[in-house]
C-alpha cells in the first residue's frame, strides 16, 4: 500500500505546493505531459501523488481516499460537515491566503458591522418586500457565521463567479467572497464590514482520519513529518 | 433511531394516536409532502436550509420536503375558513443532518391542531391535555412555557418602538436578543464607527457611487434611524432586570405565577398576559392537569423554529436524556397571520413522535 497524496492540479496552488515539498527534499511534479494529470514523487518512497481540483480534495479526503491532501481551509470548512471529526488539520503552508469576508457597496455609509447588516436587512426587507440577497458560493460557512451572529431577513443567492460585480447588477445587493488584497472588491464599489471576516483560509496540508492507515503507511507519515518538520 | 423492522410499529401506534385525536373531535387531513420552499423560506429564513432538504425541478423550482406539517395545515385551514376547527394528521416528516450523523432524517410525526378564536386559555389547555393524555402511563416530565409573557414585557418597556421592534424581531434568537438588550439598556457602548458618523458634518460624504437596489435614500432614512435612537434615553437597568427576571424564571406554575404578579406592578403592560397564564393554568386545572407540580420555564420554546407566540410546552423522557422530546407544542398566532396574508386566526396545536412512543415502551 501506498499513502495517497491529493495536491491541486494546476495553476499557483499547484507550483507552490510543489516548492514547498521540494524546499524540505520530496520532488512533486507532473508526469509526461503538461495536459496529463498523473504525478511523480521523488527523495520519498511509499507516497502517491494524486493531483485533481482543489475543490474536489476535501471530499476525497472525508471519504478516505486520499491520505493526504493540500487544499485551501476555506473549502474543506465549506464542503465538509464535522470537518474535524473527519480531517486533521496539520500545517498551514503559508500561501494561498485569502479572507472570506461579507462586502456591502461602499454607499452604505450606516453599515460597517454586522449589527447594521441586520437592522439594514430588515428595513429593506420592509421596503421591497423581499429578503435582502447576499451572493455567494460559500453556502454553509456564510449561514453558519450569519446564524451564530443572529443576522435575519437575508436570502443567499448562488455566485459561482464574478461576484463582486452582482451588486453593480442589481442581482443581490451585498456579497460574500473571498478577497486577499480587497482591490477587486474596492473597484467595484464594495467595502468589507469591519466584523465581516467569516474565514482566513490558507493552502493547508490536511491528514485523513477516514483513510486506511497500515503500518508500512504509518512510517511513511512518519518520514513525512521528519522531513517536512512537522 | 427507527429501524426498518420499526417502522411498523410505529405506523402502528401512529393509528392509534390517531384514532385518538379523532375521539377528540379532530378531523384527518393530508400534507404534499413536497412544499414549496419559498413560502418557508420567507417564514423561517436561511437558516431553515440547514434543517429541511431542497430539491428543484426545472418548473417549480425549489421544493422542500416537508419539514413539519404546521405551514400546510394553516394553508388548508386558511382557504376552508372553519371555525372552530380541529385537524389531526400522520406521517413522515424530514429534517436534514449537518451536526449529528446518529439523529434521525426522516420520521413520523403525529399532530393535532385547534383553530378556535373564541377562548385561547381553553384551545391551549384542550391541547396539552389531549396530546398528555394520548401518552398517559408513559414516565414522562412536561415543560411549559409562555413566549407571549416576554413579548408583552417587551412591548411594554419604556423605550422607542423601533428598539421595541428590533427586540421583538429577535425573541427567538436568544444572543442576538441579549446584544440588543445590552446595547438598549447602555450596558455596552455603541461601536467608535456608528458614532464617528453620526457627528460627521455630512455623513453622505464618504458615500460611494450609487450601485445596488438599496438607494441612498433608504441610506439615510437609517441614518435618521440612529440619530432618533442616539437620542433616546438607554433603557433603564430595572427594567432590564425585569426581563431577565422573566427570562430566568424556573418554577412550578403556581409559583411563577406569583412572581410574575409581583413583576405587573412594576410592569403593567405585562399584566393581561400573566391573566392569560392563570386562565390557562385554571384550564389545565379543570382538564386534570396537576398544575400544582408543573413546570414552568421562562425561556421554554425560544429556540424552536421560529413561530410559536403564546403557550409552549415539551414533553420528556426523563431517563433518556440524550433523546429528544416526545412531544412539543404551541401557539402560533402570528404564524396564521403570516400565511393569512393579514386575516389572523387562532391557533395552537402540537405533535408526538410515535417512533420514539414505540422505544420507549419497548425500552429500545
Amino acid at each position: 500500500m501506498t499513502i495517497k497524496l491529493g495536491v491541486p492540479s494546476k495553476g499557483r496552488l499547484m507550483d507552490k505546493t510543489f516548492d514547498w515539498f521540494g524546499s524540505h527534499g520530496i520532488g512533486l511534479r507532473k508526469a509526461g505531459s503538461e495536459r496529463e494529470y498523473a504525478g511523480e514523487v521523488t527523495g520519498l518512497a511509499g507516497v502517491e501523488l494524486v493531483l485533481l481540483s482543489a475543490g474536489e480534495i476535501p471530499r476525497e479526503l472525508a471519504a478516505g481516499r486520499l491520505h493526504l491532501g493540500v487544499t485551501g481551509s476555506d473549502l474543506v470548512r465549506e464542503k465538509v460537515p464535522n470537518w474535524d471529526t473527519l480531517l486533521r488539520d496539520v500545517h498551514g503552508l503559508g500561501f494561498g491566503g485569502a479572507d472570506l469576508v461579507i462586502a456591502v457597496p461602499q454607499l452604505w455609509v450606516d453599515v460597517d458591522t454586522l449589527d447594521d447588516l441586520d437592522a439594514a436587512a430588515a428595513a429593506f426587507r420592509r421596503t421591497h418586500g423581499f429578503r435582502l440577497r447576499i451572493a455567494t458560493k460559500y453556502h454553509r460557512l456564510v449561514r453558519e457565521f450569519l446564524r451564530d451572529y443572529g443576522v435575519a431577513d437575508y436570502q443567499l443567492i448562488d455566485s459561482q463567479g464574478a461576484t463582486e460585480g452582482t451588486v453593480k447588477n442589481e442581482t443581490a445587493e451585498a456579497i460574500a467572497d473571498i478577497t486577499s488584497t480587497g482591490e477587486t472588491l474596492r473597484a467595484n464599489g464594495l467595502k468589507i464590514l469591519s466584523d465581516g471576516l467569516i474565514h482566513a483560509s490558507q493552502a493547508t496540508l490536511f491528514k485523513s482520519r477516514a483513510a486506511e492507515w497500515s503500518d508500512d503507511d504509518r512510517a511513511a507519515w512518519a518520514r513525512i513529518e521528519e522531513m517536512c518538520g512537522l | 433511531m427507527i429501524q426498518p423492522d420499526g417502522k411498523a410499529a410505529a405506523w402502528a401506534e401512529a393509528e392509534r394516536l390517531t384514532a385518538h385525536f379523532r375521539a377528540a373531535g379532530a378531523l384527518p387531513v393530508e400534507a404534499d409532502i413536497l412544499q414549496p420552499a419559498d413560502t418557508l423560506l420567507d417564514l423561517y429564513g436561511e437558516d431553515i436550509r440547514a434543517r429541511a432538504y431542497v430539491t428543484t425541478d426545472p418548473l417549480r423550482g425549489e421544493m422542500m420536503l416537508r419539514p413539519d406539517f404546521t405551514v400546510p395545515v394553516v394553508q388548508m385551514h386558511m382557504s376552508s375558513g372553519a371555525d372552530p376547527a380541529r385537524y389531526t394528521y400522520a406521517g413522515e416528516v424530514f429534517r436534514r443532518q449537518e451536526i449529528d450523523p446518529d439523529r434521525p432524517v426522516e420520521y413520523l410525526q403525529v399532530g393535532y391542531e385547534v383553530f378556535d378564536g373564541q377562548g385561547p386559555a381553553a384551545a391551549d389547555a384542550e391541547v396539552f391535555a389531549v396530546i398528555s393524555d394520548a401518552l398517559a402511563g408513559l414516565p414522562l416530565r412536561a415543560a411549559t412555557g409562555d413566549i407571549g409573557i416576554l413579548m408583552a414585557a417587551v412591548r411594554g418597556l419604556r423605550t422607542t418602538d423601533a428598539r421595541k421592534a428590533a427586540l421583538l424581531r429577535h425573541i427567538w434568537r436568544p444572543r442576538r436578543f441579549r446584544a440588543l438588550l445590552d446595547r438598549f439598556g447602555g450596558r455596552v457602548s455603541v461601536p467608535s464607527t456608528r458614532v464617528a458618523l453620526l457627528e460627521a458634518a455630512d455623513p453622505m460624504a464618504l458615500a460611494g457611487a450609487d450601485i445596488g437596489l438599496r438607494g441612498r435614500d433608504e441610506v439615510e432614512a437609517r441614518i435618521e434611524t440612529l440619530r432618533e435612537d442616539a437620542a433616546a434615553a438607554p433603557i433603564s437597568a430595572e427594567e432590564v432586570s425585569l426581563i431577565d427576571t422573566i427570562l430566568a424564571l424556573r418554577e412550578t406554575v403556581p409559583m411563577v405565577l406569583s412572581q410574575l404578579r409581583d413583576i405587573a406592578m412594576d410592569l403593567p403592560a405585562v399584566g393581561s398576559a400573566v391573566q392569560m397564564l392563570s386562565r390557562r393554568s385554571d384550564a389545565l386545572a379543570a382538564r386534570g392537569v396537576a398544575v400544582d407540580s408543573l413546570e414552568f420555564e421562562g425561556s421554554f420554546g425560544r429556540t424552536a423554529l421560529e413561530y410559536y407566540d403564546g403557550f409552549v410546552f415539551g414533553l420528556y423522557i426523563d431517563s433518556r436524556p440524550e433523546l429528544p422530546p416526545i412531544a412539543t407544542g404551541g401557539r402560533y398566532d402570528a404564524l396564521t397571520t403570516v400565511l393569512g396574508g393579514g386575516r389572523a386566526v387562532p391557533a395552537v396545536g402540537g405533535v408526538i413522535r410515535p417512533g420514539l412512543v414505540v422505544s420507549l415502551r419497548g425500552g429500545a
